[in-house]
């Protein structure tokens, strides 16, 4: 974890209401484990104080990238800055996904939104490809799928307006290969939590193991203020654990759902 | 040039130091700066037992400011010690534990522990957090009671103690005055102001909790005037705190009469904060020829009336 200025080197669309931010980041970006995040000081954000998280795309060499959505003042804000333009990021942040140790592991990959991000490390990183399973509510929401094609991966796409890929839950596609053959299999999601929620149930029906990346509100991102805290299993119950430090990545099975709200 | 801080037995190196719960436990923040240029490192508040802390969300983002309800998450009295000390106990400057307790006996008893700690540089009483409905509260809004709390520990130890005051009463005067008398070293001022945000969207509150405490530079002014008040009623000396983001805002609480300041929400969003602050403070009193900050502390110009 270090604290450093970094400089825009590209901020443009990418598809949908996504954008692509690449940075120069030499002593973030080579330390970058799949399924961390940076935590960025937007620049220019009046009134708004608190630094926003994204999950770490692509690193290369002293540069990383982050997608993100345009979804209110701070991203909006994000989205005006011109390459060649400083920020502060703190990075590379929280406990990430366990890449497989050996090909013996079949991972399949479940995304939904900016989870096609957070898993492209872990995708390009592990020791043989699987299947990305992507879901959105309609075309424009599924994200990097020539990406992870050109890593070899299958992608298995599901729209809930049926504009794209299968209609329905991307859990659906999902069920029906651990139907058809779980042996051996490792999940990987990365999404809205219900989609989540969805995948730690099918995990535990088809007895596989997962790893979840939470998507909770942060402060300060470092651990210091218990803002990002899910509620986690431990031998006497449980007790809330902190999304940036801790996670964002848990079992599935060590995560308390019926504590959640 | 002289800017240590006296407070009871404690000797701060410098007057800048960090506000409970937005500092962690110092290990976390040791990574990204070097904990032992501060004034002192003040811990997240710790009662006897573990506590779970509020459902979430905790907090939420404001105009210049944060509202939260983290509602005390901590490892009580025994996991603190075994989780965090350790650490703790390497620093060369002063760490000061903030306590709290739902009954009088309970702070007792958390200070009497503490004392017993080899290394505690001073503990600082929360009598003030609005986000726990048991206790807490009530500690920092009644007078009597506050003098209660703040003697009962006052026996249980010889540790510095410094009462941290609620922004929530009508005069901050009478409880700066009456922690002053039961035995407090010195003052903390002050905590979060009670507040609410509401989703229009969903016409929900913003935070699990409903309510929560405000803190950040909206704060401020409102600080700097309960530092002002309080300075002129007691003779031990004020930690300010309340929306420091910059030398220019510490030096306010200073001129109105804080020995020392504390960052605290800032630490989130721009975790150098306290050690600019710091720099800062050097370079105005080299600027104005301030040989010993003490004689900065409440000069500020009052117009004649
Ligand atoms: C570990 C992690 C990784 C993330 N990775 C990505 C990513 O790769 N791409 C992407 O587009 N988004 C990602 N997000 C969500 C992203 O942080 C939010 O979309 C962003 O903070 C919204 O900021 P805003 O100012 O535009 O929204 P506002 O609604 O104006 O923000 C107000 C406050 O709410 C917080 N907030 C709002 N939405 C979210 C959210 N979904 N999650 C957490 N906090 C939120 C903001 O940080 C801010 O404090 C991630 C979130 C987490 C926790
Ligand atoms: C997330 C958070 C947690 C806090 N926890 C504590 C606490 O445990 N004990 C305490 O005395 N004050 C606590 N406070 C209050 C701060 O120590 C400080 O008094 C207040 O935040 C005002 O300073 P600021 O505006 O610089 O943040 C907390 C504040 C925040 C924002
Ligand atoms: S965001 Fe502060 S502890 Fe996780």
């Amino acid at each position: 974890m270090v604290e450093q200025d970094v400089i825009i080197l590209a901020n443009e669309n990418f598809t949908g209401q996504y954008h692509r931010l690449v940075l120069q980041a030499d002593r973030i970006a080579p330390q970058a484990q799949p399924g961390q995040f940076v935590h960025l000081r937007i620049p220019l954000l009046r009134e708004a104080l608190l630094r926003r998280p994204f999950s770490i795309y692509q690193v290369k060499d002293q540069t990383l990238s982050v997608l993100y959505k345009t979804v209110g003042k701070g991203t909006h804000q994000l989205a005006r800055l011109k390459p060649g333009q400083m920020m502060n990021a703190i990075g590379p942040l929280g406990h990430g996904f366990t890449v497989p140790a050996s090909p013996q592991i079949r991972p399949l990959l479940v995304a939904g939104g900016y989870g096609m991000a957070a898993l492209y490390l872990l995708a390009e990183r592990a020791p043989r490809a699987g299947v990305v399973f992507v879901g959105g509510r309609k075309q424009g929401d599924i994200l990097c799928e020539a990406e992870f094609r050109a890593l070899g991966w299958e992608v298995r796409a599901a729209t809930e307006d049926g504009s794209y890929g299968r209609r329905g839950l991307v859990t659906l596609p999902l069920r029906e290969e651990l139907e058809r053959d779980a042996s051996g299999v490792r999940l990987y999601a990365c999404g809205p939590t219900p989609m989540l929620k969805a995948v730690s149930a099918l995990a535990h029906e088809f007895n596989v193991e997962a790893e979840l990346s939470m998507d909770e509100h942060m402060c300060c991102g470092v651990g210091v203020c218990l803002t990002c805290v899910i509620p986690v299993r431990t031998s006497e119950g449980w007790e809330y654990q902190r999304t940036c430090t801790e996670g964002p990545v848990f079992t599935a099975n060590s995560i308390a759902w019926e504590v959640m709200a | 040039m002289n800017w240590s801080v006296r407070i009871g037995s404690l000797v701060m190196p410098n007057p800048v130091t960090v506000a409970s719960g937005t500092f962690g436990y110092g290990v976390e923040y040791a990574r990204l700066l070097d904990l032992n240029q501060l004034g002192a490192v003040v811990v997240k508040g710790i009662r006897l037992e573990p506590v779970r802390g509020n459902p979430t969300p905790r907090t939420v983002e404001v105009a210049c400011g944060l509202i939260n309800a983290i509602g005390l998450q901590g490892p009580g009295v025994d996991g603190f010690i075994e989780k965090y000390w350790p650490f703790l106990k390497t620093l060369q400057v002063p760490v000061i534990i903030n306590i709290w307790g739902c009954t009088v006996d309970e702070y007792a008893e958390v200070a009497r522990r503490f004392d017993a700690l080899e290394g505690v540089g001073g503990l600082e009483l929360n009598v003030s957090c609005p986000n726990i409905k048991e206790g807490g509260a009530h500690f920092g809004t009644d007078v009597r009671l506050l003098e209660k709390v703040v003697a009962a520990c006052r026996k249980a130890t010889r540790l510095p103690l410094i009462t941290k005051l609620s922004p929530n009463v009508p005069s901050i005067v009478p409880f700066a005055q009456a922690a002053e008398a039961a035995g407090s070293d010195g003052l903390s001022i002050m905590n979060s102001f009670p507040a609410m945000a509401i989703d229009i969207e969903t016409r929900r509150p913003r935070l699990a909790n409903i309510t929560g405490g405000l803190t950040g530079p909206c704060i401020k002014p409102i600080a700097v005037k309960l530092v002002w008040e309080a300075a002129r009623a007691v003779k031990i000396p004020i930690i300010g705190m309340g929306g420091i983001q910059s030398a220019e805002d510490a030096l306010e609480f200073i001129i109105a009469g804080a020995s020392a300041v504390a960052v605290g929400t800032a630490n989130f969003y721009e975790p150098q904060t306290s050690l600019h602050v710091l720099q800062g403070i050097r370079e105005y009193m080299q600027r104005h020829g301030i040989e010993d900050l003490k004689s900065l502390v409440g000069a500020v110009k009052l117009p004649r009336v």
